[in-house]
């Protein structure tokens, strides 16, 4: 799997040949620093480490200032690992090289980005886990418009089974959303645009992954 | 909005500086490229603007209404699309609101919409 950091900007909207309108989110995509490199017979499996986002020394634990050191650039935010990117990239990496967009990525290509979705704070059952609600507003409701309902049976089993649908914080986990198409890609910019929306706020990290 | 964004739609502005300034009012014709099999060939639309929404984005949208045979035609046609060939400007029109709705329900003399002269 190869890919790369970014951070999302925003969404718009650009014209295909054929016509059509397709809604964009634009993500400015590297460019990464790789960080450590994942041997099979050092640590038992095959990675690498891409570091993105620039960070004050001040605000950088000393334990990861000596790992950026390493690999011989500025402490990083956001360091994300990718199994197998070598074999996917198709060329060999190495400690402190830069990673770009067009290493990883061509237009045309489906990449599947993850990003932590908005937090929503404790929700109710309606928003959280799409129920419907009672219904009907009159008809003896009182302020039952919005509840659950039962959650269980009675004297058996006399108890609630895990995993029940309830009210709880909402949001701000971690989502993927796959198959989304590489609309265009501005190099200069580090920037690309895929089609449709992406987990999380404006400015929150995403990764790109192919 | 982001300059990055800005820097992107700036990419659109070319394609509408293509076309001629228009307003709600106006009678206009539009050319648009349509698609049968393999060919291709170009259909005129000629009515009054009623509306322009989301102007100054990628997402540009302007209805166009006609009398076509005694039946009120719209068509929503997206500015910026690559199927709009040419926009001509036939007649300027006085109005007084920026959305037209009020000529759906009118026809003959009371939809008339005054010329503009400057």
């Amino acid at each position: 799997m190869s890919g790369i950091i970014g951070k999302k900007i925003g969404m718009t909207s650009v014209y295909s040949a054929d016509g059509r309108n397709v809604a964009c989110t634009v993500i400015e995509a590297g460019p990464c620093v790789v960080t450590q490199v994942r041997n099979d017979d050092v640590d038992g499996y095959n990675a690498i480490q891409l570091a993105y986002g620039e960070r004050k020394p001040k605000n950088t634990p000393k334990a990861l200032l000596g790992h950026f050191k390493k690999a011989n650039t500025t402490p990083k935010r956001k360091v994300v690992e990718f199994r197998h990117f070598r074999a996917d990239v198709g060329h060999e990496v190495s400690l402190g090289q830069e990673v770009i967009l067009k290493d990883v990525f061509a237009e045309g290509d489906f990449v599947d980005v993850v990003g932590a979705s908005k937090g929503k704070g404790f929700q109710g059952v309606v928003k959280r886990h799409n129920f419907s609600g009672v219904g009907e507003q009159t008809h003896g409701q009182h302020n039952r418009l919005r509840a659950p309902g039962a959650i269980g049976a009675c004297s058996f089993p006399s108890r609630v089974f895990k995993g029940l649908k309830m009210a709880g914080r909402t949001g701000g986990k971690r989502v993927k959303i796959t198959n989304l198409q590489v609309v265009k890609i501005l190099p200069e910019k580090n920037v690309v645009l895929v089609s449709g929306s992406v987990p999380g706020a404006k400015n929150s990290f995403v990764i790109l992954e192919k | 909005m982001n300059d990055i964004i800005k820097q992107i739609e700036q990419e659109s502005q070319e394609v509408r500086a293509k076309f001629p300034g228009f307003k709600p009012g106006d009678t206009i014709n539009v050319a648009v490229k349509i698609k049968e099999g393999n060919k291709e060939r170009i259909q005129n639309f000629q009515g009054t603007v009623i509306q322009r929404k989301r102007k100054g984005s990628n997402g540009e949208t302007f209805t166009v209404r006609k009398i076509s045979n005694g039946i009120g035609i719209e068509r929503i046609f997206p500015l910026l699309s690559p199927n709009i060939e040419e926009i001509k400007v036939v007649r300027r029109g006085k109005v007084r609101r920026a959305k037209l709705f009020y000529l759906r329900g009118r026809q003959g003399k009371s939809a008339r919409i005054k010329e503009r002269m400057n």
